[in-house]
């Protein structure tokens, strides 16, 4: 478990970093190193070149700007668990995190790194898509932006040209009157999750006004459940809404592997959509 | 009975009750250089000029081996040397160390392969670099032409050809006494069942390393890096080397954990030491972790078809088993030693007229396997307490009253059983088995419990309690020395055979040399696992140390003690028989001030040079040997109390009380750390910890986020009770061992609260029980 050889490049600006990956073949960027490095070493990939972002200015930081939380691309997740803002306005990240591996991976890993790494358990892309967050991506070419839902485009393959980065994600707050929650279940606590769910509720009166439901584990990315959004936009946020809603992860396409067979992951899956729709209304409702 | 306690020895047997630091939970005195960051493990031992090897290793897990190319790989930067099949011709294959079954030979494993490829992870090259990295990237080069064979994973299907004349059963160990036929024919009622456990294994913190140097000013080959046998691996080191033994010395630092695993001869650890010799270089060797998923041994997979026949009451009259031990790809250094053990081992507690086992010992296209905390124990506790459950629901009966009916009385100790395992009978030697049970249900509130879960499943939760009764052995012998000596500053040290994987060995020995010397336990110095110090020794596994280096360690303490007394006595013109010795000083025994001496005093007068001296062999030391042709007993019974989440299947234990009697506990902190620590792996192996194959064998489970070992987070609070209502009378102390017992009963408890839980008696079947298989079982329940 040692890596192959790879050239090392310690760049501290966005601008070098850019000009590293327009002329460098088969790099890869250094975030967190929480999943990149045990893949270095053991030799599941074999970057010619490696970037690392850790000392890159202009990456950190959580900003509220207008009606969206401003968070840069190398912030640890461990600064964002912990941030009054992030407590504060999007408390649904922060309880995904404390999911998220263990303290010590969170102190190192960051909220870019986890997002591009692209795993299909991975709390933070299922957050991401049950919020609805805009990428700003950065280019050679300038900035672009991009919905969390055009990001994956294959297994753990984000839509990022090989000279772009990702530089900061933008997850709008949502209006008053919801709730959130996030559930999952994993064999151990810290580890991937078989399957997870993120819900969100905005409620009007004694209506949900929008729902948002993201399955995550389930498939090679993050699943939203529009079908069973559509069903609970309108209705009361009563049992029998939530478990017809919850139902309609009977008829999910799931993975089977090693961890999981298909049926169960469906199974976890209708529970987890459910035990989080209790969750989140009852938080809304407070 | 007292076949282990010489004479000598007999007229001091250490009394009941704590002692001034026998029994008694002091501090570990190995603990300051680990927690000061300064501990020496395997890949802290570094030596000038060394190389770095890196193992080759099989991909496929069947194949004919055609032809390995290692020409790129010895032209890459920095490499040395590389090694194949055809380097090493002249190393025989791994011996054993522990069977008597014949016949095994041909299914001993090469150092590296040489026409075949077994398993995933066989070593099949070596390559020596400068440098770890440059060896692992030469390694890469190696290019394996194999041609695929058919994979054989199934312990439980038909034999298939291991070699031309041979099949993949090397043997089936077979232990019968009793008429079985006619109890069957007789009986009440047959229960049957069929039950499995997973493969799974110690996977130690610190993975395996290898270091050996070459002195070739004093001709003497050492090994750095080693744990559990060093004596028996450096004799077969040197027979196969072709070297005396008294050119090779094995050297022990600190082990990251050992549990069965660590320090048995494995083909690394002939390959460095061929390499040392042969390139005149310091070879290091450090496992990596997935690796060491591959190539380390596994242990526990076994598929038991057992039946027992009962009377009206639920009395066992006989049993009748036939398993299907998955040994791996070949027999290694303990023969068919689980699969005896198993055997051995399965009745356990109970009065049991007639037995019969036929142990089907069969190899697969898997990593070999061999012992692991409680080996052959874990498996056959889980089949029979399944099989004690599974009478009680036949015959209606409360099964801790069925455990009751048929537990071993006190008053029938000590209990022979007609059966053998390890070379030894099995005499039970001493236990109060129900007398345990009451303490731990009373402990436990089980009647109470009872009525609170009744409650709580009316307000519809999944709660449920099951208790698993166990017998563990221990101390196995035949020998072990120490040899403790006085220095002329008053310095004592201890020198002992016995090897430590960190259980607390240096602490366990002082304690009992302290209170029989009468000096500080923290100033003895214990020196373990290196050859050069002692001639003999016999490590540390099977739950040995304290029973066998402990006793040695009484009776030299007890020898330096008389040789002080009667020197001091000359000294101070009183009879020895009225001294004694406080805090390294000999004084008046009745506590009346007067003339004392210190023990440094007392050994200058037994100086080489002193006048008294002449004649006689000088020192204030003296070695003492223990002997034992049978095991002592400790036995226990596990409590689990626990939750299932309906949703999910999940498993949460809510409490759990392992009560244990190990005779003695001499030091009761560190046995309930033995105890929680065995219990934490055999939490892994009852529900999360497994080695999955997938159908053309290749192993699924090479790193922590596929092999799942439980967490702090999974690590529920275990109340323990340590009990000494059975001392051994095997030995002076009274002492058994307290190693395994932890481990033992886990997967047994967690299946009868899991059936209990469920409510349907005889769900559960195998280990580990996953929480997909829980959802499964909650639907049919419902």
């Amino acid at each position: 478990m040692k890596p192959a050889p790879f050239a090392y490049h310690d760049p501290r600006s966005i601008e070098e970093v850019l000009d590293l990956l327009a002329s460098l073949d088969n790099a890869r960027l250094l975030a967190g190193g929480q999943s990149l490095m045990p893949m270095l070493n053991m030799r599941v990939a074999f970057p010619d070149h490696l970037i690392d972002l850790n000392r890159v200015e202009g990456l950190t930081g959580i900003m509220e700007e207008g009606g969206s939380i401003r968070i840069g691309a190398m912030t640890r997740q461990r600064d964002i668990e912990e941030s009054e803002v992030i407590r504060a306005r999007l408390p649904l990240l922060a309880e995904a995190l404390s999911h998220v591996g263990h303290r010590q991976t969170r102190n190192r890993g960051t909220i870019g790194g986890s997002l591009c790494n692209l795993d299909p358990s991975a709390e933070l892309v299922a957050v991401a898509t049950a919020l609805d967050a805009v990428l700003e991506v950065q280019g050679s070419a300038g900035i672009r932006e991009l919905s969390i839902h055009d990001f994956p485009v294959g297994f753990m393959t984000p839509a990022l040209a090989p000279e772009e980065m990702l530089t900061a994600i933008r997850l709008p707050v949502p209006p008053a009157g919801h709730g959130t929650a996030f559930t999952e279940f994993a064999r151990r606590h810290g580890d991937y999750a078989i399957v997870s769910a993120a819900v969100l509720l905005v409620l009007e009166g004694s209506r949900i006004a929008r729902a948002s439901l993201t399955l995550g584990g389930v498939g090679a990315g993050p699943l939203r459940l529009r079908t069973a959004e559509a069903m609970l936009v309108g209705g009361a946020p009563s049992e029998a809404t939530f478990g017809a809603a919850a139902a309609e992860c009977a008829g999910i396409e799931a993975m089977s592997d090693p961890q999981a067979p298909a049926w169960y992951r469906r199974r976890l899956s209708a529970v987890l959509t459910r035990r989080a729709l209790e969750t989140a209304a009852a938080r809304a409702a407070v | 009975m007292m076949d282990g306690i010489t004479p000598e020895a007999a007229r001091h047997i250490l009394p009941a009750g704590p002692g001034k630091v026998v029994g008694r939970g002091v501090a570990r005195i190995e603990d300051g250089p680990l927690l000061r960051g300064e501990g020496r493990f395997a890949a802290d031992v570094n030596f000038p000029r060394q190389l770095h090897m890196r193992v080759v290793r099989a991909e496929l897990a069947h194949a004919r081996l055609l032809r390995v190319d290692a020409s790129a790989a010895r032209t890459m930067p920095g490499v040395v040397a590389v090694w194949t099949a055809e380097d090493v011709a002249e190393i025989p294959p791994i011996p054993f160390r522990a069977t008597k079954v014949r016949g095994l030979e041909p299914y001993c494993q090469p150092v590296l392969a040489r026409d075949r490829l077994r398993y995933v992870g066989e070593p099949v090259a070596v390559v020596f670099a400068d440098d770890a990295y440059r060896a692992e990237d030469a390694a890469e080069m190696v290019v394996v032409e194999a041609e695929e064979l058919p994979v054989l994973l199934d312990a439980t299907a038909p034999p298939a050809e291991f070699a031309p004349g041979l099949d993949t059963e090397p043997t089936v160990v077979r232990k019968e006494y009793g008429e079985v036929g006619a109890a069957f024919r007789a009986a009440h009622a047959v229960v049957e069942l069929e039950l499995s456990v997973g493969r799974h294994s110690g996977v130690p913190l610190e993975t395996r390393g290898a270091i050996a140097r070459y002195d070739a000013s004093s001709d003497v080959l050492e090994l750095h890096g080693t744990a559990k046998k060093q004596h028996w691996n450096r004799d077969e080191i040197a027979r196969l080397l072709g070297r005396p033994p008294n050119g090779v010395h094995l050297f022990e630092g600190h082990v990251g954990g050992g549990f069965g695993v660590r320090g048995e001869l494995y083909p690394e650890d002939l390959l460095v030491c061929a390499a040392a010799l042969r390139l005149r270089r310091p070879i290091k060797w450090i496992e990596d972790r997935r690796e060491h998923f591959v190539a380390t041994n596994h242990s526990r997979e076994q598929h038991h078809r057992i039946r027992a026949a009962v009377d009206a009451e639920g009395r066992l009259l006989a049993i009748d088993d036939a398993f299907f031990h998955d040994q791996g790809a070949y027999v290694r250094t303990h023969g068919a030693r689980v699969a005896d053990l198993a055997a051995g081992m399965l009745p356990g507690p109970y009065r049991l007229p007639a037995y019969r086992v036929a142990g089907h010992f069969r190899l697969t296209n898997k990593t070999p396997a061999a012992t692991y905390r409680a080996p052959g124990r874990f498996e056959t506790t889980f089949v029979r307490e399944r099989l004690m459950d599974a009478i009680a629901h036949r015959l209606g009966l409360d099964p801790v009253e069925v455990r009751r009916r048929n537990l071993v009385a006190a008053a029938e100790m000590p209990f022979a059983r007609p059966l053998d395992t390890l070379g030894t009978d099995i005499i039970l030697d001493s236990g109060d088995y129900e007398g345990l049970l009451d303490k731990a249900l009373a402990r436990f509130g089980w009647d109470a419990m009872q009525e609170e879960l009744a409650a709580r499943r009316a307000a519809g939760e999944c709660v449920g309690a099951g208790l698993a009764f166990f017998v563990e052995k221990s101390g196995l012998g035949p020998s072990d020395g120490v040899r403790i000596s006085i220095d002329a500053t008053g310095a004592v040290e201890l020198v002992s055979g016995a090897a430590s994987v960190g259980q607390g060995v240096e602490t366990v020995l002082a304690q009992i040399c302290a209170e029989a010397l009468g000096v500080d336990y923290a100033r003895v110095r214990v020196v373990h696992g290196r050859t050069d110090r002692i001639e003999f020794g016999n490590g540390a596994h099977a739950s040995r140390v304290t029973v066998m280096s402990g006793s040695a360690t009484w009776e030299a303490a007890l020898a330096v003690r008389e040789m002080a007394l009667e020197t001091a006595g000359t000294l101070l013109q009183l009879p020895p028989s009225e001294l004694t010795i406080a805090e390294g000083v000999v004084c008046r025994a009745d506590g009346a001030t007067g003339p004392s001496v210190t023990l440094a005093e007392v050994a200058r007068r037994m100086g080489p040079n002193a006048p008294e001296m002449r004649g006689r062999t000088p020192g204030l030391t003296a070695e003492r040997w223990f002997w034992s042709d049978h095991m002592a007993y400790p036995y226990g019974v596990h409590l689990a109390q626990l939750r299932i989440d309906r949703g999910t299947g999940a498993v949460t234990v809510e409490r759990y009380l392992v009560a244990n009697d190990i005779g003695r506990a001499i030091n009761p902190v560190l046995v309930e750390g033995q105890i929680r620590g065995g219990f934490a792996q055999g939490l892994g192996g009852a529900l999360f910890e497994e080695f999955r194959y997938d159908p053309q064998g290749q192993p699924l489970s090479t790193t922590f986020a596929d092999y799942l070992i439980p967490t702090i987070a999974e690590m529920p609070v275990v109340d323990v009770l340590i009990a000494e209502d059975a001392p051994s009378p095997l030995n002076p102390l009274g002492v058994k061992g307290a190693g395994e017992g932890g481990t033992n009963a886990v997967g047994a408890a967690f299946a009868a609260a899991v059936d209990d839980a469920l409510r349907r008696p005889g769900a559960v079947t195998s280990l580990p029980i996953l929480p997909a298989q829980v959802r499964r079982m909650l639907d049919g329940a419902a």
